[in-house]
């Protein structure tokens, strides 16, 4: 019962926080809302007893990735008014195009049999969610895992061909340089005339 | 199954990823004067992947938790794409130095593709067929736009990732509805969950229809073949001589094993599907490419047809027509990628790379060695008798006309003829037509002259001398699927 009520209560926060996201003016606002969203899903799984799923969505998705994207929404400053400027033009077309597709999909839905849905696997017992994920991640799937670990090198490797480029004229620190540095390079002892001063590269080398 | 029997079976590709990361260091450190070192390297590592395919005990060996296979049909594709990888890391040498673009991630790229390729062909489960063609594509898109400073490389690249993108999206859509039906993601267990002979599963059926139209972008058959014509043309010549044929082969030689191992028994499904890409494959590349002025669309054109010719062999759902898919598969990588490194060492007197078909006018007067490289490739793409581009075309047909499909054998024969006239029309133009301008030799030609020779002894009528061999080790590799 209590649960139920937590479903419902999560589940239509959920729902109120998405239609926010890509109903707010104000960008920053969109990101805000789809936190909420983010805490509220978490919050989700932990009903279903997935602590260890919704501890990971509060510090991967809202931790990092929401912040970042609040980062770059504030930084790229886009003008989501000229972004919106046709939206009103083409209105009636996409509503038109989506009652159509939301017909047919009722029509399909309601006069076709897909066949029948299989279960998956059953969770192994006696092991915690943690665990079991990680037995999956490490254990059976090892291959996967690893290979996806190579899809992200070649995306780095792939960013780096694309935008790096060698500038000439940097003035780089070079730390080894600073560290091995003796007095006698840098230290220049001289004995000016009264009044004369000393005028080698305006006193500095 | 202990980790160190799957590092044991899955050797290729732990030598493959174990050298791409020192590749990767030498590179980093040494920086962009390693390329010519690293790109020797990357071969020789190519070699030392391919020991133990031929190191291993025949038959079935399974690793990886049932992820991963390695059977007489991997091997022969693996050694495919090796064969195809270490070509296109060597001719693009010379090229890349002479527009200045040698940067050392050339090779390590191609080599992370190839390592991509080698997961797909041994592929298990939809999982890991999944990150074996995404580890594909995203070097290839970087490689499509490997000349960043130019637009139309970089135009190449990005139309290549937004489309390739979309056809992740339909595959993962795909796999997500068969594991929904199937509830597995195992071929094996995918196989045992759609039996032929019970009610259709049309969830089942929605999520094949998915897998096959990603599939079907991978090997730019029609109706998803939009990109191939733009990315052809855009990308660095090297990239697509690597582009039409090793990635090709590989996700060919995906397509068999998922349709065969895992949808063995929705034949009568996928086959009504194989056959419309096919003939519309064969007749809009042929028609098509007719029109084209520049080689490199032409030849993109080509390989659209192509790919309709060797899915004839995979509509025919026999074991000879899986054996006919392998021969084409084979020949065709050898065909096309002599074509591209011919037109890789056409140069004309300011550097620039000769691509028009114009440009290649009297060819045989100014390069009569390349020119009748280029006619040999021409001719055997057609299929034209004495070639030896003619065998697989011919396995494919009788293939067809075993299984009943005479209709699509007939039409094959007739996208030949069609094809005929613009592979024709491009000898026409180098050995009748008057010079158009001087055609240089860049000074420094590494391996390519060595490839295009022995590419064009290959597609002439001397390979009938390896056919014994070839057909034996297609035979064994087809026998492995089905």
């Amino acid at each position: 019962m209590i649960q139920a009520a937590i479903f419902y209560l999560l589940a239509g926060a959920t729902v109120l926080a998405g239609i926010m996201v890509i109903s707010a003016r104000n960008p920053v606002h969109s990101v805000l809302w789809l936190i909420f969203a983010f805490v509220n899903a978490a919050g989700l799984f932990l009903v279903i007893g997935a602590e260890f799923l919704a501890m990971l969505l509060v510090i991967v998705y809202v931790g990092a990735v929401a912040v970042l994207f609040l980062f770059v929404v504030m930084m790229l400053d886009i003008d989501f008014a000229t972004l919106r400027a046709g939206a009103m033009r083409y209105l009636p077309l996409g509503l038109l195009l989506g009652a159509a597709l939301s017909v047919e999909l009722l029509l399909v839905a309601s006069a076709w049999e897909a066949g029948a849905i299989a279960p998956s696997a059953p969770p192994r017992s006696g092991l915690s969610n943690t665990q079991a994920l990680g037995t999956l991640l490490y254990t059976d799937y090892v291959f996967v895992f690893q290979a996806a670990g190579l899809i992200l090198l070649t995306a780095m490797v792939g960013a780096i061909v694309l935008t790096h480029r060698e500038r000439a004229g940097v003035k780089r620190q070079d730390p080894f340089r600073q560290a091995s540095r003796t007095p006698a390079e840098t230290i220049a002892l001289a004995r000016p005339a009264v009044g004369a001063g000393v005028e080698t590269e305006g006193g500095v080398r | 199954m202990t980790l160190l029997q799957s590092l044991s079976v899955g050797a290729p590709e732990v030598v493959l990823a174990a050298g791409i990361c020192v590749l990767l260091l030498v590179g980093a450190f040494r920086g962009d004067r390693a390329l010519e070192g690293l790109s020797w390297a990357s071969v020789l590592l190519l070699a030392l992947a391919a020991v133990p395919l031929f190191d291993q005990a025949p038959g079935r060996l399974a690793a990886w938790n049932g992820l991963y296979v390695a059977d007489a049909f991997s091997r022969h594709l693996k050694l495919l794409v090796f064969l195809g990888s270490a070509a296109a890391i060597l001719v693009a040498v010379p090229y890349l130095r002479r527009l200045a673009t040698a940067r050392f991630e050339y090779p390590l790229l191609v080599l992370l593709a190839t390592l991509g390729m080698a997961i797909m062909v041994s592929a298990q489960n939809l999982l890991s067929l999944y990150v074996g063609l995404e580890l594909m594509s995203l070097s290839a898109y970087v490689l499509a736009a490997f000349h960043r400073d130019e637009s139309r490389s970089s135009e190449a690249g990005l139309k290549y990732f937004a489309l390739g993108a979309l056809a992740s999206g339909l595959m993962l859509y795909g796999a997500s509805l068969v594991y929904g039906f199937a509830g597995s993601t195992s071929f094996a267990d995918i196989a045992k969950a759609f039996v032929a002979g019970e009610v259709r599963n049309l969830g089942a059926l929605f999520g094949l229809v998915f897998l096959l139209a990603a599939l079907a972008f991978k090997v730019s058959a029609v109706p998803f073949h939009m990109w191939t014509p733009d990315v052809y043309e855009g990308a660095p010549t090297p990239v697509v001589a690597f582009f039409a044929t090793a990635p090709k082969v590989a996700a060919m030689g995906l397509m068999l094993r998922l349709l065969y191992e895992a949808f063995g028994g929705m034949k009568a499904d996928w086959q009504q599907i194989v056959l419309v890409m096919s003939i519309a494959s064969m007749l809009l590349g042929s028609v098509a490419a007719i029109a084209q002025t520049s080689m490199k669309r032409l030849l993109a054109y080509s390989a659209i047809a192509n790919i309709g010719f060797a899915l004839i062999g995979l509509a025919a759902g026999t074991a000879a027509g899986v054996e006919a898919v392998l021969l084409y598969l084979l020949v065709y990588l050898v065909m096309t990628l002599g074509a591209f490194v011919a037109l890789l060492m056409l140069v004309d007197a300011d550097g620039r790379q000769l691509e028009d078909l114009a440009d290649l006018a009297g060819l045989a007067r100014t390069r009569p060695g390349i020119a009748s490289a280029l006619a040999i490739f021409m001719f055997s793409l057609a299929g034209i008798p004495p070639m030896f581009g003619f065998m697989p075309k011919l396995a494919v047909f009788s293939a067809a006309v075993e299984a009943g499909l005479w209709p699509l054998a007939v039409l094959g024969v007739l996208a030949s003829v069609v094809a005929a006239y613009y592979y024709l029309r491009v000898v026409k133009i180098m050995f009748i037509d008057p010079p158009a301008g001087v055609v240089v030799l860049p000074g420094e030609q590494g391996v390519n002259p060595a490839v295009v020779g022995a590419a064009a002894a290959f597609s002439s009528p001397l390979g009938y001398l390896l056919l014994g061999p070839l057909a034996a080790w297609g035979a064994e590799a087809a026998r492995a699927l089905a």
